[in-house]
């Protein structure tokens, strides 16, 4: 019989922990697929955040460290810069990035670590259970704004891309989203694009990709997705922030 | 023939991590320990290797993390308000057996405190400091000689047992020139580190290296694990430089810059006739134990000098286990004790 679907190699056979509708196993798949086809796994270290997906590396194939809160871009410092011929990425969620680990992402990015950032945003803390995270959305309810995001209490979302896309040591800079087959390719795209600008060696690169948490939202997996587009893209645009031109 | 030079502590830290084969360095600025980087900025883009004046302490030491996860010998330095700030990761390093070397050149505190020597985070370095069951190997040298050589031994220990290893120095030791003589070759300890993270090449399983454990049953097993190990270490690692404490009246305990002044205490007190022991912890964690008890019935007393307001003397009291009064004496905020003063402090004991 033929094999029409299967896992990718580089990620291990294991059935993963994450809730019902949550779009992270999309995200590890398509990590996996590129990382396959760019023929890379054996000469890639990935790192770890803390968040729900702590223990990815039980689930990539690649040699994986995990990191300390926020602290994965510092720690994938550390590796590329003892093994500069190797691949290294980080995958952060959006507490992990763009709230404790604010310094570390945006002075790695300022140097120009020859690194690739996966970075996951659901508007949530999703492992603590549905805290207000830096990227909420404005009146969005949190375990922690019950009474929605209030500007003049909370203050504003943080758009990571449009942020990073204003230092030069971050040469490509991209928001994609998963909440449809469309957005997963072009996600996918966007993935393999940073990875060949870090194999190219031009600098640093990072991938935003739009992602549900039905669990934390209170809702369902299919009005998740429906929530996505219908509130976070507006504030979230799609697109390339930087480097469509670089050369690869 | 092995070299002689003159040369600043802090600078012959930065010598000895590059004898030590340690080709990747990762700080941030502060007062005393600044030297350390200075040097090493200037030497490591010459041998190819990696200087990283990193965005905050925090950043250095997740930097240290994943140098040392990826398998190289890798040196942070820092100063007592950075070295709070690298206490998460230093708690990290422990948790995922990576080996490290943290150089604390101390200066005195609370807060921002002042940049003059101090020993007031003794407690900080040997106690914990972060978070979980862990131990530091603590290495306390008392001149700059002891600098080079405990830092080159610094890297070997942590190699040997996957364990961070620091160096506790004062501002008075960092900043103070004297004659370093350097070995022609180093004893360097090479282990194949094949739990690193290099890349599979698709050779081997994945290595990961994490400091997780959400099973409880494997959380403990972990931590035995951890605790044997510090046994081995307790067993094996233990330095100490005993002197004078046959016979002694009193026996004095200090480390670092304060057993410096005490070698002439004891000069000064045996001309009016009393004789001063001197126990000088060089690992502050393994704390010299036996050292201690093996003395502990020959003084009348023990006494604990540092520049502190009395840390190291819970060790010792520890160690003496109530067989002699154990008395301490120490200085803060940068003071550093005359002569003179101990010697009346030990008079005072003896009722002299």
């Amino acid at each position: 019989m033929a094999t029409v679907f299967k896992k990718p190699h580089a990620l291990k056979d294991k059935s993963q922990h994450y809730c019902p509708g949550c779009t992270h196993g999309i995200v590890h798949r398509l990590i996996a697929e590129v990382i396959n086809e760019l023929d890379i796994e054996g000469i890639t270290i990935g790192v770890s955040p803390v968040g729900c997906s702590y223990n990815n590396y039980e689930y990539f194939n690649c040699d994986m460290v995990q990191a300390a809160h926020g602290r994965a871009p510092a720690v994938a410092t550390g590796i590329k810069r003892v093994h500069p011929d190797n691949f290294v990425f980080t995958y952060q969620g959006d507490g992990d990035l763009a709230a404790i680990g604010t310094a570390e992402i945006v002075h790695a990015a300022a140097r120009g670590e020859k690194i690739t950032t996966i970075f996951v945003n659901n508007a949530i803390y999703g492992m603590t259970s549905g805290q207000m995270a830096p990227t909420t959305l404005l009146n969005q309810v949190t375990t922690t704004s019950p009474y929605g995001r209030k500007p003049d209490i909370h203050g504003f979302p943080i758009k990571v891309c449009e942020m990073l896309a204003t230092l030069e040591g971050a040469v490509y800079v991209e928001r994609a989203s998963v909440h449809d087959v469309k957005n997963i390719k072009n996600a996918k795209a966007a993935i393999k694009r940073a990875f060949e600008v870090q194999k190219a060696n031009k600098g640093f690169s990072i991938v935003e990709v739009l992602s549900t948490c039905p669990t934390n939202w209170g809702l369902n997996p299919i009005d998740s997705l429906k929530w996505l587009e219908e509130n976070m893209l507006p504030h979230y645009p799609l697109g390339i922030f930087k480097g469509k031109d670089l050369e690869v | 023939m092995a070299e002689k030079l003159l040369m600043k502590g802090n600078e012959v830290i930065a010598e000895a991590a590059l004898r030590a084969g340690c080709k990747h360095y990762f700080g941030y600025p502060i007062t005393p320990q600044t030297e350390v980087a200075h040097y090493l900025a200037k030497v490591m883009p010459k041998i190819n290797g990696t200087f990283v004046q990193a965005e905050s302490e925090v950043a250095a030491i997740n930097m240290v993390y994943g140098a040392a996860a990826a398998g190289a010998r890798v040196m942070t330095s820092s100063s007592s308000p950075g070295i709070s700030l690298k206490q998460e990761g230093i708690s990290y390093i422990a948790g995922a057996e990576l080996p490290a070397v943290i150089v604390n050149i101390v200066r005195c505190g609370p807060g921002l405190g002042g940049i003059l020597p101090a020993q007031c985070d003794y407690f900080q370095a040997v106690k914990g400091g972060g978070h979980g069951d862990y131990k530091n190997v603590v290495l306390a040298p008392s001149s700059v000689q002891e600098l080079y050589e405990l830092t080159v031994e610094a890297f070997n220990i942590s190699d040997r047992y996957r364990i961070l290893t620091m160096i506790l120095g004062d501002g008075m030791l960092g900043q103070m020139m004297e004659a370093v003589e350097f070995k022609e070759k180093e004893d360097i300890y090479v282990d194949d580190k094949k739990w690193a993270t290099t890349g599979t090449k698709m050779q081997r399983e994945s290595n990961d290296v994490t400091s997780i454990y959400i099973e409880p049953e494997v959380l403990e097993k972990h931590n035995e694990k951890l605790q044997a190990k510090y046994k081995q270490i307790e067993q094996n690692e233990v330095r100490v430089e005993t002197y004078n404490c046959e016979n002694a009246d009193i026996i004095v305990t200090a480390y670092g810059t304060v057993a410096r002044i005490i070698k002439n205490v004891i000069k000064m007190a045996e001309k009016e006739g009393i004789k001063v022991g001197l126990i000088r912890p060089i690992t502050l964690w393994p704390f010299p134990t036996a050292a201690f008890e093996q003395y502990a019935e020959t003084p009348k007393a023990f006494l604990s000098v540092e520049l502190s307001a009395g840390q190291m003397v819970e060790d010792v009291r520890l160690a003496v286990n109530g067989k002699r009064p154990v008395h301490f004496y120490g200085r803060m905020g940068g003071m550093v004790p005359s002569q003179i003063e101990v010697l009346n402090k030990i008079k005072e004991i003896l009722n002299k």
